[in-house]
């Protein structure tokens, strides 16, 4: 494993895209448990939980986007048109549930864009999962051009893996409401969590399972040696981050059920990487291959490389102003 | 393949078009509006005159509107050039790849990081670092404006790149692709235009409530300084639009001949056609009235040096001329037009009448919109005028497209007219809401709960309920 540029640029986007998964995950979560909280005024408390990050955690999916563009274009521009339907239906999903969070508090009509919140978060959430599924399929790429049709990306494996995210997203978004909220509202987070908990661990069986059978490379990244020990450690830390999770749960704990539930992502995203390494795209580019021009790469990662804590200093910072449980005369009204 | 008789190509135009144009009018009003709430905030900690505080929070949560409309906008856009653009992305991704990425880095983050703070956070962290949260806000936004327009501008005029064999642009000269030669007028006159967009939105918010009430205290302090900002800024971006004119007509003189709509080369100085309907097909522009020399006089500030019309160049590397030279008179007219009612603002306040005169006020809420306008048809002339070429002389628009099919383009498309329509109608419709609430109490709460915790300065019984409330 060398250390150049082009492998420093797959590492900061893996990260752009798990912060992305990790934080828009919770907010998303939040939009699709909407229809288990019916009262008016749990529903303001949910949507003020994520208020002040949501744009924020946004942002994240947009350094993919732009970092993915920059650092390996022939990856941005082959993949997207492989993802074309879900990628356009995620975006109008996206703009469905942000600007609801804005408009519901204007809005004579409140519960029309609650559900609309709710709609776009759950299929979102879903789209993204297919989108992941779609990847780890691998994509036909001929001349840095996609070559595959127009359904490719719809298979059972990439539907699994669109639901399971969308269970994903809900475990940490009842998690992060039973750390942001009181009363009655946390206590049907926690009650929410328990099963959605177990819920996760059975997709992520699933798709562990199913996924070395997609593709030899993964089959023997997986049950190969050396790497098989990695593999073997991945699984053993989901079982103990569950097992947390369910403490924490039983125990009435705030913060711990939502950062064991984190540390699922985190284990999750670190199998696919495990899994990925060295491609891009699973079976057709390296990142080598696909690297911009070193140009590229050096001028922006100099930025990146100042930046980037730059911003995880102040986000961290936002998320410290708004700390402890939402309160709702801090809102719009 | 086509779809409805379009091809891939014309559909994926259109809806870069149709995605970019509803994007781009939030972000010219997010920059003006974040720059007025630095200045109301900076104000009302200056003067602690609760008027300022009100005007702050009436305009923060129209802001917060416009703004997730801005994001969520935008988001589409950085997926837009892989989804139907991939050629494009992938042969010249390398260059504009990190210029957006850098807007990222800078500016997005800067502006999603400091909102909720801007808007929810003033007790919680005091007056000082609230100011500080509102001021990066602001600044965000012009550093946003400032990258994506070096993107944009570098595909107009291209710079510090070399190409491979196979046609990617690789960078040679990171300086010189930033600060291409048309990037500092074009970023000069997008921002003025954002910030004199705004100001008319805020002149027509303060002129609405004037009419409905002539005492109303902030009404009369949005308005006055809205007019301020009109009378001052647009002689500047008039001048700032001309200097941009000149750059065009140095590096795409294609296109200042469709926006002419001048086909012919005239040898003895170029006339300036206000009015006519240029024919492409027939290469003349018909019914035109023209004034002689005037054209020359503009843009070579002479009398008889030459400019070349349209057809010094072959068919297929020229502007569509009818679109261009239809969408630059509107933003031309729109331009004198904010200029007369920024002198007669001027006027009015030389005759002491600035507050009450009735007819000024009505056509400042008529114009309101018409920054809107003139920004849409100042995009439109300089992107359809870059046509047949997306890279301009490098790179065809038709050889930029994804292996896409056009009923796949035109599914999406209608998905995005109806999604747009739906989400952005309703969105203006809150907006326009927003206006017409009075800005009188806002939400006083700031006010009404005592000190405030940085400044201890508890407002007294007049300060506190603001001199006019009905």
């Amino acid at each position: 494993m060398s250390f150049d540029l082009a492998t420093i640029w797959a590492a900061i986007i893996a990260f752009a895209v798990l912060a992305y998964v990790v934080m828009d995950g919770f907010d998303l979560g939040t939009g699709i448990l909407m229809p288990f909280f019916r009262k008016r005024d749990e529903r303001d408390l949910l949507t003020t939980t994520v208020a002040p990050v949501w744009d924020g955690n946004e942002t994240w999916l947009v350094l993919g986007g732009g970092g993915l563009m920059a650092a390996f274009p022939v990856v941005y521009a082959t993949v997207l048109p492989a993802l074309y339907m879900p990628v356009i239906l995620m975006l109008l999903s996206l703009i469905f549930r942000g600007v609801a969070l804005e408009f519901r508090w204007r809005s004579e009509i409140r519960r029309g864009w609650d559900t609309g919140f709710f709609a776009g978060s759950l299929v979102a959430a879903f789209m993204q999962g297919i989108a992941l599924g779609a990847l780890v399929q691998g994509i036909r790429i001929e001349d840095g051009q996609y070559a595959g049709g127009w359904w490719d990306w719809l298979t059972p494996f990439s539907l699994v893996t669109g639901i399971a995210l969308v269970i994903g997203y809900a475990l940490l978004g009842a998690t992060w409401l039973n750390l942001k909220t009181e009363g009655p509202v946390q206590a049907r987070a926690r009650r929410l969590a328990a099963p959605t908990t177990i819920a996760m661990i059975a997709a992520i069986a699933i798709v562990s399972l199913w996924t070395p059978f997609i593709n030899r490379v993964y089959f023997e990244r997986w049950f190969g040696w050396p790497t098989a020990f990695f593999s073997a450690l991945v699984p053993l830390a989901v079982i103990a981050c569950a097992f947390w999770l369910w403490i924490g749960l039983d125990r009435k704990k705030h913060l711990q059920p939502f950062l064991a539930a984190l540390g699922l992502f985190v284990l999750s995203y670190a199998g696919l990487g495990i899994s990925f390494y060295p491609y891009m795209v699973p079976g057709a580019l390296t990142i080598e291959e696909a690297a911009a021009p070193e140009s590229s790469l050096r001028f922006l990662l100099v930025g990146a490389l100042v930046l980037i804590p730059i911003i995880l200093a102040y986000t961290a910072y936002a998320y410290w102003v708004f700390r402890g449980k939402v309160d709702l005369s801090e809102g719009y009204h | 393949m086509t779809f409805l008789g379009l091809t891939a190509e014309m559909l994926a135009r259109i809806q870069f078009g149709f995605t970019v144009s509803f994007h781009f009018v939030f972000p010219a009003f997010s920059i003006g509006t974040a720059c007025y709430l630095a200045t109301l905030n900076a104000l009302w900690l200056w003067k602690r005159d609760p008027a300022y505080l009100r005007l702050f929070d009436y305009w923060k949560t129209i802001f917060a509107v416009a703004f997730a409309m801005g994001v969520v906008s935008g988001i589409v856009m950085s997926y837009q050039f892989g989804t139907n653009w991939s050629v494009l992305s992938e042969k010249a991704g390398a260059i504009i790849g990190p210029l957006m990425g850098y807007e990222v880095l800078t500016a997005f983050f800067l502006e999603a990081g400091f909102l909720g703070i801007m808007l929810f956070g003033r007790k919680r962290v005091g007056d000082g670092l609230h100011m500080v949260a509102v001021c990066m806000v602001a600044l965000g936004t012009l550093i946003s404006a400032t990258w994506i327009t070096s993107a944009n501008s570098w595909l107009h005029t291209p710079a510090g790149f070399s190409r491979d064999a196979a046609g990617h642009f690789l960078p040679e000269d990171w300086w010189a692709i930033i600060f291409n030669p048309s990037f500092p007028y074009r970023v000069t006159h997008t921002v003025l235009a954002a910030l004199l967009t705004t100001s008319f939105v805020i002149g027509g918010v303060g002129a609405f409530h004037l009419l409905k009430n002539a005492n109303n205290r902030q009404a009369r302090i949005m308005f006055s300084m809205a007019m301020w900002m009109a009378a001052i800024v647009t002689p500047i971006q008039i001048f700032a639009g001309d200097q941009h004119g000149l750059n065009t007509l140095e590096h795409q003189p294609q296109k200042i001949a469709a926006i002419e709509g001048d086909y012919e080369t005239h040898e003895d100085g170029m006339p300036l056609i206000l009015f006519g309907i240029p024919d492409d097909s027939a290469e003349e522009t018909h019914a035109a009235i023209e004034i002689p020399r005037l054209g020359s006089v503009i843009l070579r500030h002479s009398w008889d040096k030459t400019i070349r019309g349209l057809k010094e160049w072959p068919r297929d590397e020229r502007p569509p001329a009818l679109p261009v030279f239809f969408t630059f008179r509107i933003m031309v007219g729109i331009g004198f037009l904010m200029l007369a009612i920024g002198l007669w603002s001027l006027y009015a306040r030389y005759r002491g009448t600035f507050y009450e005169n009735r007819l000024l006020q009505k056509v400042v809420i008529a114009a309101s919109p018409s920054g809107f306008i003139a920004v849409l048809a100042g995009w439109y002339t300089t992107e359809i005028g870059r046509q047949p070429y997306t890279v301009y002389g490098l790179l065809r628009t038709s050889d930029s497209l994804s292996p896409v099919s056009a009923p796949a383009v035109g599914a999406s498309l209608i998905a995005f007219i109806l999604v747009y329509f739906a989400v952005f109608g309703a969105g203006v419709f809150y907006l326009l809401k927003l206006m017409r609430r009075p800005p009188e109490t806002g939400d006083d709460h700031d006010l009404k709960e005592g000190p405030l915790r940085s400044s201890g300065i508890t407002p007294g019984p007049g300060e506190a309920t603001g001199e006019n409330d009905q």
